[in-house]
């Protein structure tokens, strides 16, 4: 017999005050482990064990989790592709206009992400498609890895000799998946500001995989002027924009940690490109997250214990495309200034707000569905129930009678939910 | 642009009627002209050289980075800083105006303590009229709770007719109710009249190579105000390349020099090595004549958001300077100085809002010591960019900077309530610190429209 003790009761393996100080402010109860919680915000390490086999244990209704069992379907980079190309290829089967290909063969609508392809598995199929353009520049990332580490840039061949299975000077390469690579064409054109490059990072909630997004994501910008010559192929600092990285260039300043606001920069394209085409933009990128999303909800383990805060990284090139690059399972909550600080601790106070309604010890046969009040900065992204209940699961209508792309833009302003339109 | 006066009139009352203001200016000058030489004798470092060829070849390389170098500054110190100028302005006295009598509610509280004329509310009601509670604003009515049919979309479809027919009155009165953010670089441009010709691409060319070719002092403090301020703003540092790009080029702009006959400012001269006070070998030093750059640096770093192309950047900003910033930072009696701006804002505070006025000045916290450097950058790194943008709208659109000094009074209406309880002027500053989440046509309006007067 459980004791209700009225206070929710929380764990973590994360020590970050951002997470404490939520918990804190809310009257939780810190307990160890091995003791009754509710609440767990755990590693990625630990979510393993949680629902392993042999190991795993099963969880009650009043407790939950901050990551899906099997999160690596969407956020491993080669499974990623695998499951975005899977979903393209279901699409295609059954005639959905989704799935349309222009002239060259490119999807017109599912094409958000860089050509890719698996190393050692696809080798041959990279090298086909690598002579297509033997100008072209790749970029190398190891699929298990995080925060930049050991991705390096590519414009030859004879860079990856090792990855090739005919090889004969390469030992074996193990075919574990933590010494697999993904390989993917380099964006050499993206969209530069102040003639730096940068990339956006939005933080996406999904409970039961009907998807939030948060309002408040950042830019990161690189602190080096982007510069597309070969020379600077080894100069990390230039491509890569991870802040775990830049922080130890030369020129990382830590007053402002080379980060803009979405709002920033949203100013910006309005100014200098107009609105259709800065409203088009975002409507692209809200389109690539919902889609990923649904590309991998029949493989996800829709765990009713579980809600999970994606971290988005996308970058956008200089024609206004944006590009899905990957999604992190446990986007950093480490605060490199104070506006950052401020920024996650929102984030955390906001998700909690969604996944522990009024902070009360939770029920997993919950609705999941937050009244508007509760959102803060995240706005309503995608409604699987409202967009069924309207019939069309593919289009989901601006409110009537408002032009959907003023609306969409404000609204993002004042947090209220809306459901934005798509082609 | 020169205000309309009598054809007999001597040149120096074309830049400024008032002699004790000029004399003033005169003073101001000569004590920033000592720092500067003395600071060029300190570091044994010449007001100009011409670079060596492969510097030259160095720059031009990085001429789009600029911003990653790291020279050694430590040793240059900004010509003088706000509060010094501030100083200098609280010292002003009119000869010729006598009065013996303390400082009191019958006279004037602040720190501006010369007689000039400046606007009351009901005036300063009909000059603004555009921004009445009965027309529709940017920044107001185009928030979220507002239909788009109310104002917005009608704005809009002005905006873009204004600019079809190019009609550049037309946009300075548009832009009063503010400038759609699709629209803004545009209308800015059609205001200031800056189409961007070839032949301004290559007045800008020329200028870019000026600054390779030669080596200015001066240089050496734009880079290191250009550090002190934009790089560590949190809207401005993507633009820290454009900055330098933008104010060495300035530096080298003799077409600035047309404006000193309407500034009350005089640019300094300087003579070639051997000919000091031979007049045929004097100089502008810098060829613009502009020696101090901290107080307009966050003047630029705004307009990087609306235009991208470096030679165009340049020539708004140019004709931004000339028109209006040039004003902040040299003493005259003009309505949109920074003289008249003072004291507008002392008067409108201590006018409308004695009971805080007076506290603030108990607790030696005067108002005019927080609120002057918001007023000498026009808002500029203080407010959020949309924000500025929208304000520096109506500063071209009423062709006056006047709106600085309403709205710097503005915010200390606002934050009143707080204000009264502080006890120090370090209290005051904080609570004025944080000005980024404000939004300014609201403030303005119920300043100016909805307070009981």
């Amino acid at each position: 017999l459980r004791i209700m003790a009225g206070k929710v009761k929380w764990v973590t393996d994360i020590e970050k005050s951002v997470l404490i100080n939520n918990f804190e402010k809310r009257g939780w109860i810190q307990v160890a482990e091995n003791e009754d919680w509710n609440f767990y915000w755990m590693s990625v390490q630990t979510i393993r064990n949680v629902f392993s086999v042999e190991t795993g244990y099963r969880l009650s209704d009043d407790q939950i989790v901050n990551h899906f069992p099997n999160h690596y379907e969407l956020t491993r980079k080669d499974l990623m592709v695998k499951n975005i190309k899977r979903y393209r290829k279901e699409l295609e089967k059954e005639g959905s206009p989704l799935a349309e290909k222009d002239e060259n063969g490119k999807y017109i609508y599912l094409d958000f992400v860089p050509v890719t392809f698996m190393l050692p598995a696809d080798y041959n199929l990279f090298v086909e498609e690598f002579r297509k353009n033997p100008s072209s520049t790749w970029i190398m990332k190891p699929c298990g890895k995080a925060q930049g580490k050991g991705i390096f840039l590519i414009n030859k061949l004879s860079q990856i000799k090792k990855w090739s299975r005919d090889s004969k000077t390469s030992s074996f390469v193990s075919q574990s998946s933590k010494e697999a690579y993904v390989i993917s064409l380099y964006i050499n054109n993206p969209l530069l500001i102040g003639g730096k490059k940068f990339d956006l990072r939005l933080y996406v909630l999904v409970s039961t995989y009907r998807p939030l997004r948060y309002k408040l994501g950042f830019c990161r910008f690189c602190t080096v002027k982007y510069t597309p010559s070969t020379s600077e192929l080894d100069n990390m600092f230039v491509h890569l924009t991870n802040v775990a990285i830049q922080k130890h260039g030369d020129d990382y300043n830590h007053i402002h940690g080379g980060k803009w606001t979405v709002s920033n920069l949203r100013l910006y394209l309005e100014s200098t490109r107009g609105k259709e085409v800065t409203n088009k933009l975002f409507d692209e990128i809200h389109w690539i997250i919902v889609q990923s999303l649904k590309a991998v909800a029949p493989v996800m383990n829709n765990d009713k214990h579980c809600f999970e805060c994606y971290g988005y990284d996308i970058i956008i090139d200089d024609k206004l495309k944006p590009w899905l690059i990957e999604v992190n399972a446990s986007p950093s909550l480490t605060s490199s200034t104070a506006n950052d600080r401020i920024l996650k601790y929102n984030l955390i106070n906001d998700t909690l707000n969604i996944a522990v309604p009024n902070g009360e010890i939770p029920d997993c046969k919950w609705n999941k569905s937050p009244p508007k009040e509760v959102l803060g900065n995240y706005e309503v992204l995608y409604d699987e129930e409202m967009a069924q209940s309207d019939g069309t699961e593919r289009e989901l209508r601006a409110r009537p009678g408002q032009p959907t792309g003023l609306k969409g833009s404000r609204a993002r302003d004042s947090g209220k939910p809306v459901l934005t339109t798509w082609k | 642009y020169p205000s309309p006066c009598h054809p007999a009139a001597p040149p120096e009352h074309i830049k400024e009627p008032l002699a004790y203001m000029r004399k003033a200016q005169g003073s101001w000058e000569k004590r920033i002209l000592k720092s500067l030489n003395s600071m060029c004798t300190e570091l044994n470092i010449p007001l100009a050289q011409k670079r060596p060829v492969n510097e030259q070849k160095e720059l031009l390389n990085k001429w789009n980075e600029m911003g990653t170098d790291e020279p050694d500054l430590r040793l240059f110190r900004p010509v003088y800083a706000p509060k010094d100028f501030l100083e200098v302005l609280m010292n002003l006295r009119n000869p010729n105006y006598e009065n013996g009598e303390q400082p009191s509610f019958r006279n004037h509280l602040g720190l501006i303590q010369v007689p000039l004329k400046v606007k009351d509310i009901p005036e300063l009601k009909e000059d603004f009229s555009e921004l009445g509670l009965n027309l529709g604003q940017l920044g107001i009515d185009d928030s979220a709770q507002v239909p788009p049919e109310f104002f917005e979309n009608e704005h809009v479809h002005v905006g873009q007719k204004v600019l079809a027919e190019q009609d550049s009155a037309a946009a300075q009165q548009y832009v009063r109710q503010g400038c759609p953010t699709a629209l803004r670089a545009d209308l800015w441009a059609l205001i200031l009249n800056i189409s961007n010709q070839p032949e301004d691409i290559l007045y800008y060319e020329q200028l870019k190579s000026n600054v390779i070719q030669h080596n200015l002092l001066v240089d050496s403090l734009i880079y290191k105000d250009v550090k002190l301020t934009a790089s560590n703003d949190d809207y401005y540092f993507v633009f820290e390349d454009y900055l330098y790009q933008v104010l060495l080029c300035f530096s080298r702009d003799t077409s600035i020099l047309e404006h000193f006959t309407y500034s009350s400012a005089t640019p300094p001269k300087s003579y070639i090595q051997g000919k000091l006070g031979v007049e045929e070998y004097a100089v502008f030093y810098p060829p613009n004549g502009m020696i101090n750059y901290n107080s307009f640096i966050l003047s630029v770093a705004p307009l990087c958001f609306l235009y991208h192309e470096p030679s165009k950047l340049y020539q708004i900003f140019r004709e931004m300077y000339v028109r209006f910033f040039f004003r902040l930072h040299s003493i005259s009696s003009h309505p949109s100085g920074i003289v008249s701006l003072c004291l507008l804002f002392e008067t409108l505070l201590q006018t409308h809002l004695p009971q805080l006025f007076y506290h603030l000045r108990e607790i030696g916290a005067q108002p005019l010591r927080i609120s002057f450097k918001w007023m000498v950058r026009a808002f500029s790194g203080y407010l959020a960019t949309d924000q500025l943008l929208l304000l520096w709208d109506r500063i071209l659109g009423y062709n006056s900077l006047e709106i600085l000094a309403v709205l710097a009074a503005a915010v200390f209406a606002f934050r009143a309530v707080n204000l009264m309880e502080v006890t120090s002027l370090a209290a005051a500053e904080a609570v004025l610190a944080d000005l980024s989440t404000l939004k300014v046509m609201p403030l303005l309006q119920i300043f100016l429209f909805a307070t009981v007067t």
